[in-house]
């Protein structure tokens, strides 16, 4: 994710597949087609959003080819579960693709196990040293990640099926997010895999996936808490839209570097040292997720303070929530300060990777659960 | 030796490793603050702690902790140390950022951890344009200088990696500088020496004294503003310490109307106030709509939709004797917040009428037996995200209010009563709340309501039941009633009559409590289920014929009897009983209201905050510029004698500075070696 990357071909044009031609004008076709169609019903951010859209995810889809076969399987499995509700939520219990594939709740049911076999298959690739079990793996956590954003997708639809009030983006409540995490978590190890040209850190990263699923299930099984729910007027803003997105790429990344940092340390203490990868490639990809969660958390938190002027009339005014994003900051700066400019490595900042996880996972859910304030955003 | 002392003070404070500790130290404190509550009320936190340690947290500012002086020092030192950071390392980045290092030797370049040295059979001159045209194209500006042996170019790319160190660090001081101008420092500086007292909200604000005042033209604060509806105000309440002072604003404010949406689950949807505000100078009026998340900015001042209340709704009461045997009616007007005066009897009773509700969304939902096996539960996870757990439904039960009683030792008891009656299980009550302290929750006395949809049924039946000159006529002819058959003896009957006569006289001391404990005195153990059943017979039979007795006093036909009014007589003896616990001698029913809402509106001034904006666009700059943007220094000597050595320096030791050196060795040795065979 570098910007001098110092494989970037030069021309950025030159020696494209006909496929990245196709995405490209699929991505184009579809947003033109959803502007032309629904732009009256936008506001001026939304209709940006929706243009810049189409450049960014091309560029993405471009840049790395799973992804754009992810963007096209997701693209055909949420326009079929769209289609086939005919504007009619009760058909989510009468059509046989619907119940068991496609509606929201079946297909993030259908990510949360396709997560559990990801996570048993990269361990037994890796404890059995066999190519073809982590390679599966990859395919799991793809195929987790596939169903996991349909259900998102048609879960939007759905909100507006209850009502054309209550319709709103699936990043509001804690369920949702929980969602939210384990994909954007699941892609960002998905990148670096590719970028590092080894699967064996996939058994680490899926442990916290499969946490974060477990939770899911807990929540949706004991809570209801699956149960799409309109906004309250605190949430009923734009910035919503980018400050939620925004902290969880934070909060992913920060997840990824712990779970490496765990990895690093059995590694040198002999543990899988032999199936792990060198020290020196575990250490350059937790600095990476952390060089990108930082950059996305500093943003994130901005966009936080921002929201809350508009919301609450101060950008800061040191509420749980906000204090524990700031602390999580801190954290990260410091760490970013002694491995950057002390030059240091080793145990001590792997260590201090895997606290990070601890005060990352207070912020993100222990403010919920043990602290009150204004984020009441999904309570425990 | 001062001078030294000054200047490891410098160093230290310019640091690293102070650096690190600060923020650590930074997040750390911060902790404090979302572990105890902070700002609330003094009271709370003597209750919490106790005499002993209230005042030790108190000096240690532990309930405004990010108010406390040492955290502010802490983020003044956090401004010193990143100041003095960046007057330190500034002139020599920028000049790093400048400078080619044309000088470099070759015994230094031979100390690099990326070098290569490899052979040429080109042409100096030709060697070092290819050379040079290579890096220009892969990003690098050059420079070359001629040294003793050869010619050496040197090259660089992402010097605006420095940049960014500056950015985000000028970034950092910009943020807290306009975040302590726009907190409190100021105000506590002016209340530190003495021109400013906090004050209580006891009385008007016309009687609050300059003192606790604060002019139109003050720096920065944030304050509430409560507005009923039609009202007009330019006073912000700012709470300070365990008081408040009051801000005057350079414009008053009218609220026209409050608006408040609900979804059809109950959950808000939209709150807004309608307001029309008067500039205090010019006189100007503009009218405006404030929403969550929409605020309004005028002259320097932000407006928010911050919470709203009762403004005073006004509500037409009537007070039901609960007496024995009394159907008193008495009315009276009240205001919300405000309180009015009740005699009953022979007692004067102060009512504080405390709030108005005039929707209340409820579940009524049935709790239902759900399957519990795995199966099941998973069947009912499938589907769309609209599916309701647990089978709510949502109703409006419509408006209910609240108020104090007030004895005469000043005791309060609360209640809450709603308006219309409430379904459940098929039947419609009156709920009637009470509860003797804040902390209960209100347990509710279920009065059932009438064919009618009214109460009147059963305050009749109240009144006659708990009149003790009404029993024997009752107990009369219910025994008639129950044993009117031809061949049943006089005295059969009067005995009966006797007993439902006790029965009802017992009843109406204290419901079944004496019931129940007559039963206990008099009857043997064995018995007492069975005694108990008896009693309660004979109470829904005489309930029955007290009700047919009020309807005939009316003038009204007798009724016959089925399931409904059964279910109806056995409430109402039920409810009955338990009014002997309701602790006010009337029930005080809602007839008619008129809503007055208040507003609560927000009016901050910050004029920090676009230094504070700012700062956060040059951080977000400053940090992908540190992160994203690595500075390499690539150096390619090509000696005389046809050798030529490459190194690469960044200051960002990653893997890919690795990779892009083994790329760049390769490109520029095939470069060098193009069609030239050398042995
Ligand atoms: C609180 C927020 C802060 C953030 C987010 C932050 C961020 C960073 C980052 C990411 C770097 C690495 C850049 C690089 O090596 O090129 C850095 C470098 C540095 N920071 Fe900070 N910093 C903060 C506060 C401070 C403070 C308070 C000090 C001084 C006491 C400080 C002193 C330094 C120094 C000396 C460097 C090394 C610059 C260099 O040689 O490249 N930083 N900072």
């Amino acid at each position: 994710m570098e910007l001098a990357h110092p494989n970037a071909p030069v021309s950025l044009l030159k020696g494209r597949s006909p496929l990245d031609w196709l995405a490209a004008a699929l991505l184009a076709a579809g947003g033109l087609f959803a502007f032309n169609r629904y732009s009256a019903y936008m506001d001026g951010y939304e209709q940006a959003f929706l243009l810049i859209a189409i450049p960014v995810f091309a560029a993405l889809a471009w840049a790395w080819a799973g992804l754009r076969n992810l963007l096209a399987g997701v693209a055909v499995l949420a326009l079929s579960g769209v289609s086939l509700y005919h504007a009619d939520l009760a058909r989510a219990e009468q059509v046989f693709l619907l119940k068991y594939f496609l509606s929201s709740q079946t297909a993030i049911g259908w990510m949360c196990f396709l997560f559990f076999l990801a996570t048993a298959a990269y361990w037994l690739g890796l404890l059995a040293k066999s190519e073809f079990a982590e390679k599966t793996g990859t395919a799991l956590c793809w195929t987790a990640v596939l169903m996991g954003a349909t259900g998102m997708l048609v879960r939007w639809y759905e909100s507006y099926l209850i009502g054309a009030d209550i319709g709103h983006i699936p990043i509001s409540n804690l369920y949702e997010v929980f969602v939210l995490f384990s994909l954007i978590t699941a892609l960002l190890y998905l990148h670096y895999e590719r970028r590092y040209a080894t699967r064996k850190l996939g058994a680490f990263v899926l442990i916290v996936i499969s946490a974060a699923v477990g939770f899911t299930l807990w929540y949706t099984f004991s809570r209801g808490a699956h149960e799409i729910q309109p906004l309250v007027p605190a949430l009923q803003s734009y910035w919503m839209k980018i400050h939620v997105p925004a902290n969880f790429i934070g909060y992913g990344a920060f997840s990824l570097s712990a779970m490496i940092g765990v990895a690093w340390l059995l590694a040198e203490r002999g543990i899988l040292a032999s199936r792990l990868p060198s020290l020196a490639v575990m250490e350059d990809v937790m600095y990476k997720a952390i060089a990108i969660g930082f950059a996305f958390f500093t943003v994130a938190t901005i966009l936080g303070a921002l929201w809350a002027a508009e919301a609450w009339g101060t950008y800061w005014q040191w509420d749980p929530k906000e204090t524990w994003a700031l602390i999580v900051w801190l954290n990260y700066a410091a760490w970013l300060h002694l491995r950057l400019t002390k030059g240091l490595r080793g145990s001590v900042l792997a260590w201090w990777a895997v606290v990070g996880l601890v005060v990352t996972t207070f912020a993100f859910l222990g403010v919920n659960m043990f602290l009150s304030g204004l984020h009441s955003y999904g309570e425990l | 030796m001062p001078r030294t002392f000054a200047r490891q003070l410098y160093e230290l404070l310019s640091s690293m490793r102070f650096a690190v500790s600060l923020l650590t130290v930074l997040a750390i404190a911060s902790v404090i603050g979302t572990v105890l509550k902070q700002n609330e009320p003094y009271n709370n936190y003597l209750d919490q702690f106790g005499q002993f340690w209230f005042p030790v947290f108190e000096s240690l500012g532990l309930y405004s902790v990010y108010h406390a002086g040492w955290f502010l020092a802490i983020l003044t030192f956090l401004v010193i140390s990143t100041s003095l950071c960046i007057i330190r390392q500034a002139p020599g980045m920028v000049k790093e950022m400048r400078s080619y290092r044309t000088g470099a030797r070759e015994a230094s370049l031979r100390q690099f951890a990326h070098k290569h040295l490899t052979h040429t059979g080109l042409a100096r001159d030709e060697a070092q344009q290819k050379v040079s045209e290579y890096l220009l194209a892969r990003g690098y500006k050059s420079q070359s200088k001629v040294q003793e042996n050869g010619v050496l170019i040197a090259a660089k790319a992402g010097s605006w990696n420095r940049m960014g160190y500056l950015l985000a660090h000028s970034a950092i001081v910009m943020i807290c500088v306009g975040g302590l101008l726009d907190g409190d420092l100021p105000l506590k500086l002016e209340m530190m020496l003495g021109s400013k007292h906090v004050t209580g909200l006891d009385k008007p604000f016309a009687e609050i004294g300059p003192e606790s005042r604060l002019g139109p033209q003050h720096w920065s604060y944030r304050g509430n503003v409560f507005l009923p509806e039609g009202k007009r105000s330019n006073i912000a309440v700012l709470n300070v310490q365990d008081g408040a002072l009051l801000q005057e604003l350079p414009f008053s404010i009218t609220l026209k109307k409050f608006h408040i949406e609900h979804y059809s689950t109950g959950m808000p949807k939209r709150f807004a106030s309608d307001i029309v505000l008067t500039d205090l100078q010019s006189g100007a009026q503009l009218e405006h709509t404030i929403e969550v998340n929409k605020p309004f900015e005028y002259r320097g001042v932000s407006l928010y939709q911050a919470s709203f209340e009762d403004g005073g709704s006004k509500l037409k009461l009537k007070a039901h004797s609960l007496l024995p045997g009394s159907m008193r009616v008495t009315e009276a007007d009240g205001t919300v917040g405000e309180s009015l005066q009740l005699t009953q009897g022979s007692d004067a009773m102060r009512i504080e009428i405390t709030g108005f509700r005039p929707f209340n969304v409820e579940n009524m939902a049935q709790p239902s037996v759900a399957e519990k096996n795995t199966l099941a539960m998973l069947n009912r996870s499938l589907g769309s995200g609209a599916k309701s757990a647990d089978g709510k439904d949502l109703k409006n039960v419509g408006p209910s209010f609240s108020y104090k009683v007030r004895d005469a030792a000043g005791q309060a008891r609360e209640y809450n009563n709603y308006m219309m009656p409430v379904e459940q299980n098929g039947r419609s009550y009156f709920m009637a709340g009470m509860r003797e302290t804040p902390a209960e929750a209100f347990r509710y006395l279920r009065l059932p309501a009438d064919e009618d949809d009214k109460l009147t049924t059963w305050l009749a039946l109240h009144a006659m039941l708990t009149s003790p000159k009404e029993h024997a006529l009752i107990a009369r002819r219910f025994a008639a009633q129950a044993m009117g058959g031809p061949g049943v003896s006089d005295t059969v009957r009067t005995r009966l009559a006797d007993t439902a006569e006790r029965t009802l006289g017992l009843y109406s001391e204290r419901g079944f409590e004496s019931l129940g404990k007559f039963i206990n005195d008099t009857v043997p153990e064995p018995e007492r289920e069975k005694a108990a059943d008896v009693f309660v017979r004979v109470l829904q039979g005489c309930a029955w014929e007290a009700w047919q007795l009020t309807r005939e006093r009316q003038k009204l036909k007798p009724l016959e009897m089925n399931a409904a009014r059964a279910d109806f007589v056995r409430d109402s003896i039920n409810s009955i009983s338990d009014s002997f616990l309701y602790g006010a001698p009337f029930y005080l029913e809602l007839d008619q209201f008129e809503e007055v809402k208040a507003s609560i509106i927000q009016a901050t001034r910050s004029p920090g905050k676009n230094g504070v904006y700012l700062g956060c666009a040059l951080l977000v700059a400053g940090v992908f510029f540190m992160l994203y943007v690595r500075e390499r220094r690539l150096f390619v000597l090509l000696k005389d004698s046809g050798e030529v050595l490459m190194a690469l320096s960044s200051n960002r030791k990653t893997l890919d500075t690795d990779t892009e050196f083994a790329r760049h060795q390769e490109a520029i040795e095939s470069l060098l070696n193009h069609g030239t065979r050398t042995p």
